[in-house]
């Protein structure tokens, strides 16, 4: 951190829900010194066009994200595993609305 | 011999036209190259507010003020979208505004050319915005995902900006003699730093090689160059102006319009600090913000008050 007279607040990550009933997503960052300004910032910035009818900011420092090196085993498309999948069962002949 | 793999699979995800992501390894010219361009851009969407920010209180109409409000916000905002992709980089907020003010990172030359009619609003957002459309959009697939995703918010928004302008052009254009006279001037005024908004041709580009193989850049400023030609001389003809080159013509095998030789001259003098306003533009970003520096501080006062409480409580 540099010095208070430069200091432009922490970094926030935005998250806007475009419609009720839809997940919110990720819309970028702001910087804010605190929670409502991140919010108000965040209003101003990312929804000037009815983008959304709900935000959610999180300090940026309290996500935790998986690491590039790590994605081979942790999104592994399990291709070995096609019993996770509803194509997988063969279906008695004539059954319907399964 | 770490690096020789690292270097292959990030171009391998680079010609798989996939995106990099802050976290992916990536070669540091590469992360020197997007730091200088997202910032360059970044500082031009916010040194940019100033030519209209001048006209705020002489728009002619309620209307035309509101407009011009909401524009400079877009601008505003466009700016802070692309220190945020920036600062992905690894490079603070501070240092980015710090390295405006010290002159080691510019912003676009053509913020340094005076808007002293109304009808320069109007060629701003038709010429400078259109021709700023025309790059923005080719960077939508630039490979750094978080300018990539920056350029398509701003393009959603921009295009606005191009046809507020050009409808004050039409407007005027349609005018009494002297209205017309006055969009006429804007257009010879602007129409050439607009087209050095591109950049050198490519044969002189110092920053175009790697980031074409890196698809930091998706095609270059003689292609975006041309592209906002050829757009823009029809839009010229239907509010009845003309384009202040008289060796622009139709080439009908090519299927573009050739164009006069831009003057590097005058392009190398702006860069170089020595345009109409380069120093006005400056002094005025280093005075808001050391004006602001109490606020910066209220507000961090503020928020370690409020930490304290919840400890205490």
């Amino acid at each position: 951190m540099s010095n208070t007279k430069d200091n432009q607040g922490q970094l926030w990550e935005v998250f806007v829900q475009a419609s009720p009933g839809i997940p919110h997503k990720h819309s970028g960052s702001v910087h804010a010194t605190d929670k409502e300004m991140a919010l108000q910032n965040a209003r101003d910035l990312y929804t000037r066009r009815s983008e959304g009818t709900s935000i959610w900011v999180v300090p940026s420092s309290a996500i935790v994200a998986s690491a590039p090196e790590d994605s081979g085993m942790l999104f592994d498309p399990s291709n070995d595993k096609p019993y996770r999948h509803p194509t997988f069962y063969v279906m008695p002949e004539g059954a319907k609305n399964i | 011999m770490e690096n020789v793999n690292h270097l292959e699979k990030f171009q391998a995800v680079i010609d798989a036209d996939s995106k990099i992501e802050p976290k992916d390894w990536m070669p540091e010219d590469y992360r020197k190259h997007l730091i200088r361009q997202i910032s360059q851009h970044a500082h031009s969407e916010v040194i940019g507010m100033q030519p209209e920010g001048n006209w705020i209180t002489r728009a002619p109409s309620l209307r035309a003020k509101l407009i011009l409000l909401a524009k400079i916000q877009d601008e505003a905002g466009h700016g802070l979208y692309l220190y945020s992709a920036c600062e992905t980089l690894g490079i603070s907020r501070e240092e980015l505004i710090e390295q405006l003010h010290t002159g080691k990172a510019k912003y676009s030359s053509i913020f340094n050319y005076p808007a002293v009619t109304w009808a320069d609003i109007g060629a701003i957002g038709w010429l400078v915005d259109g021709a700023a459309i025309v790059n923005q959009i080719s960077l939508q697939r630039t490979s750094y995902g978080p300018y990539s995703r920056a350029m398509i918010r701003i393009c959603k928004e921009e295009s606005f900006h191009q046809r507020q302008g050009y409808e004050i052009m039409g407007k005027l254009a349609l005018g009494t003699p002297e209205q017309k006279e006055m969009a006429q001037d804007a257009l010879n005024r602007w129409w050439w730093p607009s087209l050095m908004m591109f950049g050198p041709h490519d044969t002189d580009s110092p920053h175009s090689g790697k980031a074409m193989t890196w698809r930091i850049k998706r095609e270059s400023n003689d292609v975006l160059r041309q592209r906002f030609i050829d757009k823009t001389v029809q839009q010229t003809e239907v509010i009845g102006l003309k384009i202040p080159d008289d060796k622009l013509k139709w080439n009908e095998t090519k299927g573009v319009y050739e164009h006069g030789e831009i003057d590097w001259e005058e392009f190398n003098q702006v860069i170089n600090g020595n345009g109409p306003l380069n120093k006005i533009r400056l002094a005025n970003h280093i005075s808001a913000h050391e004006n602001g520096a109490w606020v910066r501080e209220a507000a961090n006062a503020y928020a370690a008050k409020q930490k304290k409480e919840v400890l205490v409580a």
